[in-house]
């Protein structure tokens, strides 16, 4: 499951960035780092891109770049979940 | 910025400085975006510089002296905001060259004053583990805490302290909170930071861990979501409401700055009338008299009316900046961006061309991809600049009468401003489409955008960048626009014939002027709007007051008028191609030495100057026979 699937105001724990190593440390800089609950917020009037919460800010992505964030299956969230 | 830093070793004599121990000297500022790094680097300097409630508006370093207790001074440097110290844009190339010391044009810092949002400590901390790593003597400064509080939160700064090994102040940059603190730290010095455990800092995951270790370790408690920024996203970021708002804010603007900066404009302009006749009534009738009114008054004068215009732009500017709407609007925005290739990064710089291309080809430098920089940098001068208002708002004047299109909402005038700043983005956007599907071809770019907590603008802030502004605009009209005026008015009063003036198409300006009437004949210009055209290629306003000074010698100023003189020689279709040509045209020195700078070289300023020239010749030409044919 990608951050791309989640329905706005769904969330989920980050488990993988699939991307590029220099994009993949700028939004771990921003809170995205596997193991933290991402909640997704409102977006552009398309739901393109869209804002995700995440680690006390709001940061807005392409839905390109979320659909390669990927998620951990639920069972497995709630005891690995950071504070 | 070399001799900025010349006056920072300066500063200090040598006798003030104490021996007993090391007061810092040159204090580097550091801190993530949007951590009210600026804010506070104005409290302790009073040095102007731009904040913005906006992640990466800060690209260039400043430097301020800092007003200390007792007889200390220091020399403050605003350094670009950074999330970490592992260069990957320019922003964080220039924070780290600096705080490295591998600068050539910047002394390293003696020691780092820290600033981190509060309300967000856990993720802000992340920076402290690379900015301690330095080893530089460094205070750490806790901002935002009237937010803290007011939203719940806790924070035993003295336990945070320990933990960190450097001093830590808990301060409101926004209300002057807990300055003085920061001032006694500054003028008696900071010792080398002893944190308890470092992580390997290239180590995003173990930072942010180590960073919820202290967090936890000082009692630290996050405040709850901002209410009012979820609340008001509701609106601002809702499917219909949304572009709604951003359509209604941008139609506002550009109407206020019609209607409400009329009384104002007209105040400045029977003052500059009042000045005129004055000085008539206390000179005799000479030539000293026909410079200082005819020249001088008319061609700086006709500038300065636009003063108050411009500032309205700006004020709005700065409402929507520093509130935080303009991240909104930049995220309305992306899809629209992504189809020309372009993304939402790129619409900050484009947004502050609408006020100055020179600030907006500075601030492409948070794009991180190379190509997209480019390809906005070449772009950003078409969005229309305060420049060009006086221009468009003395021919639309002078050719468009005001009438109710929507009610109150929008008159003629500000509807053809406004499709004037359309055609400017129009052409912007086919540039953009042209240029990304070829020389700048590249991968679909990231798009990664903080979206900060809505604030309140401050009015110190705002005012502070206004009179800026002003005194930026003022010095201009009182220098190239004067040397222009007074430059004109002497071509335009020689050669003597047999001791008497010349009539204006004899003299030197009638003489270029005519020279270079045949080329833009077929525009429908005669030749003192081609004496304008050439003395406007160093700034665009300059063609006001040129023309002010030529109609002002004609005896016409007074009587009938600028814009009356403007009805006289130009046809309706002329007065669009006139428009559109400024439209088009890269008649900004300024644009294009921060061009060069920026690109490094005169390729791109060459490319862009020679493809803005032709378009705007063509554009002018084709709008001109347009209107021609539409009307006769």
């Amino acid at each position: 499951m990608t951050l791309a699937e989640l329905p706005t105001g769904g969330s989920g724990v980050l488990e993988t960035l699939d991307l590029p190593e220099g994009l993949a440390f700028r939004l771990m800089e921003l809170g995205f780092l596997p193991g933290t609950r991402v909640v997704v917020g409102r977006g552009a009037p398309r739901g393109d891109p869209r804002v995700y919460l995440v680690d006390g800010s709001e940061v807005a992505l392409r839905r390109e770049m979320a659909l390669n964030i990927h998620l951990r299956p639920k069972e497995a969230r709630e005891e690995e979940e950071k504070p | 910025m070399s001799d900025c830093a010349g006056c920072a070793l300066a500063s200090p004599s040598p006798r003030d400085l104490p021996l007993s121990f090391p007061s810092p000297r040159t204090i580097a500022v550091v801190g993530p975006p949007n951590s009210g790094k600026s804010t506070l680097f104005n409290r302790l300097t009073g040095l102007r510089q731009k904040v913005a409630n906006y992640p990466g508006v800060t690209v260039e370093h400043r430097i301020g002296h800092a007003r200390l207790p007792g007889a200390h001074a220091a020399v403050l440097i605003d350094l670009p905001g950074v999330y970490g110290l592992t260069p990957r844009s320019e922003d964080e190339q220039v924070t780290h060259d600096v705080l490295k010391g591998i600068r050539p044009d910047i002394p390293k810092p003696d020691a780092v004053l820290l600033i981190l949002d509060a309300t967000n400590l856990g993720r802000h901390l992340v920076l402290a583990a690379s900015v301690l790593a330095l080893g530089l003597p460094t205070l750490v400064v806790l901002n935002m805490a009237d937010e803290l509080a007011g939203r719940g939160g806790e924070l035993d700064v003295a336990a945070l302290a320990k933990q960190l090994g450097a001093p830590a102040v808990l301060v409101s940059a926004a209300r002057g909170e807990g300055l003085e603190t920061v001032q006694q730290f500054l003028a008696g010095g900071v010792g080398v930071p002893t944190p308890l455990e470092l992580p390997a800092v290239s180590d995003v995951p173990r930072c942010r861990q180590w960073a919820a270790r202290v967090g936890d370790g000082a009692s630290y408690r996050a405040p709850a979501p901002p209410l009012w920024t979820r609340r008001l996203d509701r609106v601002f970021l809702h499917p219909v409401a949304g572009p709604l708002v951003f359509v209604a804010v941008v139609v506002a603007v550009f109407q206020t700055i019609f209607s409400a900066a009329r009384p104002l404009m007209d105040a400045v302009a029977s003052a500059v009338t009042l000045a005129g006749s004055g000085i008539s009534a206390l000179l005799p009738d000479s030539w000293v008299r026909s410079l200082a009114v005819d020249g001088i008054l008319a061609g700086v004068g006709s500038v300065v009316v636009f003063l108050p215009q411009i500032l309205i732009l700006f004020l709005f500017l700065g409402l929507l900046e520093d509130s935080g709407y303009l991240a909104r609007a930049a995220l309305i925005a992306d899809r629209t961006m992504a189809r020309v290739g372009l993304q939402g990064k790129s619409f900050i710089p484009l947004l502050s061309a609408y006020a100055c291309a020179v600030p907006a080809v500075l601030a492409t430098r948070t794009i991180e991809n190379k190509r997209d920089r480019t390809a906005t940098i070449l772009i950003a001068p078409f969005m229309t600049c305060s420049a060009r208002l006086p221009v468009y708002a003395l021919v639309i004047a002078a050719f468009l009468p005001e009438r109710p299109l929507l009610g109150v909402l929008l008159g003629t005038r500000a509807a053809a401003l406004l499709g004037l700043y359309a055609l400017g983005f129009l052409a912007a956007v086919v540039t953009a489409r042209l240029l990304k599907s070829s020389i700048l071809k590249s991968e679909p770019g990231a798009f990664l955008l903080e979206m900060p907590p809505y604030r309140w603008p401050m009015p110190r802030q705002i005012a502070l960048r206004l009179f800026d502004r002003a005194k930026i605009f003022l010095r201009r009209a009182g220098t190239v626009i004067l040397g222009v005026s007074v430059g004109l008015w002497v071509l335009a009063h020689v050669p003597l014939h047999n001791g008497d003036l010349p009539a204006l198409t004899e003299s030197v300006a009638g003489t270029v002027g005519r020279a270079v009437e045949p080329v833009i004949r077929p525009l429908g210009f005669d030749w003192k709007i081609g004496i304008g055209l050439i003395t406007s290629l160093a700034a665009r306003e300059v063609i006001v007051g040129t023309l002010g000074t030529l109609y002002g010698m004609e005896g016409t100023s007074e009587s009938v008028g600028l814009q009356a003189a403007l009805r006289h020689d130009l046809t309706p279709g002329a007065a669009v191609g006139l428009l559109v040509f400024f439209a088009f045209a890269m008649q900004c020195m300024s644009t294009i030495a921060a061009v060069r700078r920026e690109t490094g070289g005169w390729r791109w300023p060459t490319l862009q100057f020679a493809y803005m020239g032709t378009l705007a010749y063509v554009g002018a030409f084709v709008a001109n026979r347009i209107v021609t044919f539409l009307i006769s």
